[in-house]
């Protein structure tokens, strides 16, 4: 930590660095992107790695902050920008060209905070409506229903986007490009569509059956959970996690967990944290499962979806009695677990433990070995291990790619330091590497639940806590690692009950991101290959 | 062996004793396109209930289980439901090519029942070029399913139909060359031809090596034939939702979907006829009372558990694959199986000119 912050002063001699676990520094507006072009290139620190852009409104004024990661180093920052401009038109330099998923999270807090990022190529809406009036994030926001009222008609939508740029003078300019050349054939897939795994609209434009661009477009389950949680007490802000990938609903709930007990430094007991662990790596084996079945579905293997779902439902029943539910728990709660694990449980993941090496090479022979699925697989959609750290592909995507990005061990949480299992890392970067990355994860995780299963200590399941939660006013950042990839969470207090601003970073938003720039040039049948093996969840996209 | 043209020459006699001759064949027409209307339906209905069964099976499921004994009357069922569904009326599209669409796939499919060796003696019609007849009929499919796409008016099915254009006339080749090679060694066009030629043995042990190379390619190219998974592209459901078909409700659906599983039949029941003697018994030379032990099986049944048997495993095929992708199809008909299927047909012309064959 100290060795970051002097690498820090050295670099940016006069910038001032804050923060107790992860450094923020405070750049000007009009140094940022010859910062960031700093950041990353710098031999020291070598920031390549965009976690997210936190858009922030302070009131007096508006910005961001920037979380950047080194995938060399493995060091998180935060840069904290402040816009330029009033109210009206805040504007920020983009850094769209610095790390490539930039693009899509400047949209998004230009969505939510109308701030204008100068020079991003696709400045447009990411969520919300194209019509929609005010920014929605922003403190002094309108919540009025008759300003934006519930629409019964066609969505409107429109065939350009803005760049906006500043000429020799200073003023802003506005410039609208064509999204697809005026002759492309268009096709819509999605947003109702088998493959997209959720209301997840590709448009396409095809050549015959060559794709020659896709425009993602989100935004059909939004339900602004981010907004929703600012007039939320912290205990009520939990279950929302268990609704954004729901396949990592334990995951997800244990990290905002973790982030609100270091905010009100609450030490939770042995117990607890195993528990945590053994529900999470159940979940990934579960998700992963799922993943397995619906992948080779998506390619005709429709068989493979029911001998992946036998060990599905075995989890399933394994949390149903534990917790009570099979889709979303609400499992995990500040200061523990909710509820005692049921007496069957220690029997029922060791039945588990015994079928999973059995399916795993029931599914290496039906799905794995066969020629077909080898050559629908193969080679197709690469994603190098530049592009997966410049798309911050995160996640087993990511790991296929080369880069270890395994946030249980860069930055371990809970009790994962402790445990031995090895990071499954695959370097050919494409659509089989990915299916493979899963499929050892399942071993994996099964690993972990090994050596817990027989050392859950006694104790407490929760400890106790205030009943009127109050943070210290202050800010927090936490990297855990979903079924999908590294999920982020950043939550500012002001001191009160509720969060000032909880920003959620999901893995899967860069994941569909990065479908167009996989896609260029193959097949359409190739768009469901590559897609299905990035994995996304589209409730985590649209959050 | 029961010939069962005894029964069909009464039906003949009995009729014109009292019928002037125009209308004898009249009614006999009518009473074959009644007879050919049911059994098309029956299979069909029987198909569904089997391949539903096949695929639950290995599927670790049960299958159709409520409606009857054993889910019997599944099928029965859902054809009622697929009778009284609306049928929608789409803005925009062409009418005419629209609605004839579904009606060329199933006539093309009904065309081909005509030639087919139902049992001995009970054919519909046996002529010299029947297995070319039948090579041609089932070409029109591939029309109807071309208009289908392109008279919907939807992006999708036009993919779905052209991908489907390509498929069909590529494969098609393929059914040529394997039916050309087992034409040789049959010496004759004519379906029941074929059949009496295998009456000693079938052919795909008299034709051994090429005959089987033959068989291979010809299920191959039928299963890609058919539109059925792992060449199911037409309809590739993550792809294309449904294909060609997309926009099509009602009994129109139904007769692409009672096309499907009819072509299934027929592919097994044409690959039954060339390799494995159509109706007629395993005959082994030699084996004097084990051929007329099974000469006590009737033909129909040989005739129809060689075509389940056959299907069975295009059904395997189906619910074991991954789907192909378009490039992957047409490299595996072009580069593949047809320079294969060309040499075996040099092959088996060797093979009959120097009497190499059993």
């Amino acid at each position: 930590m100290a060795n970051i912050t002097e690498k820090i002063n050295k670099l940016f001699p006069g910038i001032p660095v804050e923060g107790e676990n992860i450094p923020v520094l405070t750049v000007a507006e009009e140094k940022w992107h010859e910062t960031a072009l700093r950041l990353r290139d710098s031999e020291d620190l070598k920031m390549d790695y965009l976690v997210t852009i936190v858009g922030m409104d302070w009131k007096e004024s508006l910005g961001c902050i920037y979380y950047l990661m080194s995938s060399a180093f493995n060091q998180v920052i935060g840069v904290k920008v402040i816009a330029r401009g009033d109210r009206e038109k805040p504007l920020i330099q983009s850094v769209a060209d610095v790390w490539k998923v930039a693009t899509l999270y400047e949209r998004e807090v230009y969505d939510f905070f109308g701030i204008i990022f100068l020079d991003n190529p696709d400045m447009r809406r990411l969520f919300l409506n194209i019509d929609w009036v005010g920014y929605p994030l922003r403190k002094d926001y309108d919540e009025n229903p008759e300003i934006n009222p519930v629409s019964i008609e066609n969505e409107r939508q429109s065939d350009f986007t803005d760049v906006y740029s500043e000429d020799a003078a200073g003023n802003l300019v506005k410039k609208e490009v064509r999204v697809f050349e005026k002759e492309d054939f268009v096709v819509n897939i999605g947003p109702q569509h088998p493959a997209t795994h959720g209301v997840l609209r590709f448009r396409t434009a095809v050549d015959g059956e060559t794709v020659k661009k896709i425009d993602v477009y989100m935004g059909y389950i939004h339900r602004g959970v981010e907004k929703l949680c600012e007039n939320l007490t912290y205990p009520q802000t939990l279950h929302f996690m268990d609704r954004l990938d729901y396949f990592s609903a334990h995951n997800y709930h244990h990290a905002l967990c973790i982030l609100i007990e270091k905010a009100a430094g609450i030490e939770i007991s042995r117990r607890a944290q195993v528990i945590r662990v053994m529900m999470d790596e159940l979940s990934r084996i579960a998700s992963h499962c799922l993943f397995i079945g619906t992948y080779c579905m998506d390619l005709g293997a429709t068989t493979m979806l029911f001998y992946t779902l036998r060990v599905r439902e075995q989890i399933l029943d394994i949390m149903e009695k534990t917790c009570g539910a099979r889709m979303t728990f609400n499992y995990d709660c500040i200061g523990g677990v909710m509820a005692d694990l049921d007496k069957d449980f220690v029997a029922d993941v060791k039945a588990l433990l015994e079928v999973i090496p059995k399916n795993i090479k029931e599914y290496n022979e039906i799905f794995t070995g066969n020629v077909i699925a080898r050559n629908r697989l193969e080679g197709v959609g690469v994603l190098s291990r530049e592009d997966a750290i410049a798309y911050a592909i995160t996640g087993p995507s990511g790991r296929a790619s080369g880069w270890a990005c395994d946030m249980r061990k860069l930055q371990p949480y809970s009790i994962y330091s402790e445990l031995d299992f090895e990071e499954v890392i695959a370097h050919e970067g494409d659509s089989m590497a990915r299916f493979k990355c899963r499929l050892e994860e399942i071993e994996q995780s099964a690993r972990i639940l090994e050596q817990l299963v027989d050392n859950i200590p006694e104790g407490e399941y929760c400890v106790k806590v205030p009943k009127v939660l109050k943070l210290p006013a202050g800010s927090w950042f936490q990297l855990t690692e979903g079924c999908r990839g590294a999920f982020g969470l950043y939550l500012e207090s002001d001191g009160s009950t509720k969060p000032y601003r909880l920003k959620i970073a999901p893995p899967c938003l860069p994941a569909a991101a990065v479908v167009d720039h996989l896609t260029r040039g193959e097949k359409i049948a190739d768009l469901i290959t590559i897609g299905g093996s990035l994995d996304y969840i589209v409730p985590d996209i649209d959050r | 062996m029961q010939d069962l043209s005894v029964i069909t020459e009464w039906i003949h006699s009995f009729l014109s004793s009292f019928m002037p001759g125009w209308l004898t064949t009249t009614v006999e027409c009518l009473l074959i396109g009644v007879g050919l209307l049911l059994v098309y339906a029956l299979l069909a209905l029987f198909y569904i209930y089997y391949e539903r069964k096949l695929c639950a099976a290995f599927q670790c499921r049960l299958g159709p289980n409520r409606v009857g004994p054993m889910g019997l009357l599944q099928s029965f069922a859902d054809m009622f439901k697929m009778l009284i569904k609306e049928i929608i009326h789409l803005n925009h599209i062409d009418r005419f090519l629209f609605a004839l669409a579904p009606y060329l796939v199933i006539l093309a499919s009904m065309l081909a029942f005509a030639v087919l060796p139902w049992g001995n003696g009970l054919q519909v019609i046996d002529f010299n070029i029947g297995i070319f007849f039948l090579i041609a009929v089932s070409s029109i499919g591939v029309l109807g399913i071309l208009l289908a796409g392109w008279s919907s008016n939807n992006k999708f099915t036009l993919i779905g139909s052209l991908r489907s254009g390509a498929q069909m006339v590529s494969y098609e080749l393929s059914i040529g060359l394997s039916v050309i090679t087992i034409v040789c060694l049959a010496g004759t066009m004519s379906v029941g031809g074929i059949v009496e030629e295998q009456s000693d043995l079938w052919f795909i042990f008299k034709g051994h090596v090429p005959a089987v190379i033959a068989f291979v390619i010809y299920m191959i190219a039928g299963t890609a034939e058919t539109n059925r998974g792992p060449f199911d592209l037409p309809e590739a459901e993550s792809e294309l939702t449904a294909g060609y078909h997309t926009e099509y409700s009602g009994i129109h659906f139904g007769f692409f979907y009672l096309a499907e599983y009819l072509n299934l039949f027929i592919v097994s029941g044409v690959a039954s006829l060339l390799f494995f003697g159509g109706w007629m018994p395993l005959h082994i030379p030699g084996w004097e009372s084990f051929n007329v032990i099974m000469n006590y099986i009737p033909s129909v049944v040989w005739f129809l558990g060689k075509a389940f048997v056959l299907s069975f495993i295009i059904i395997w095929f189906k619910w074991t694959f991954p789907r192909l992708r378009i490039d992957q199809l047409l490299a595996l008909e072009w580069k593949y199986l047809l320079p294969i299927n060309l040499v075996n047909l040099v092959l088996m012309a060797l093979i009959i000119v120097f009497g190499w064959h059993f």
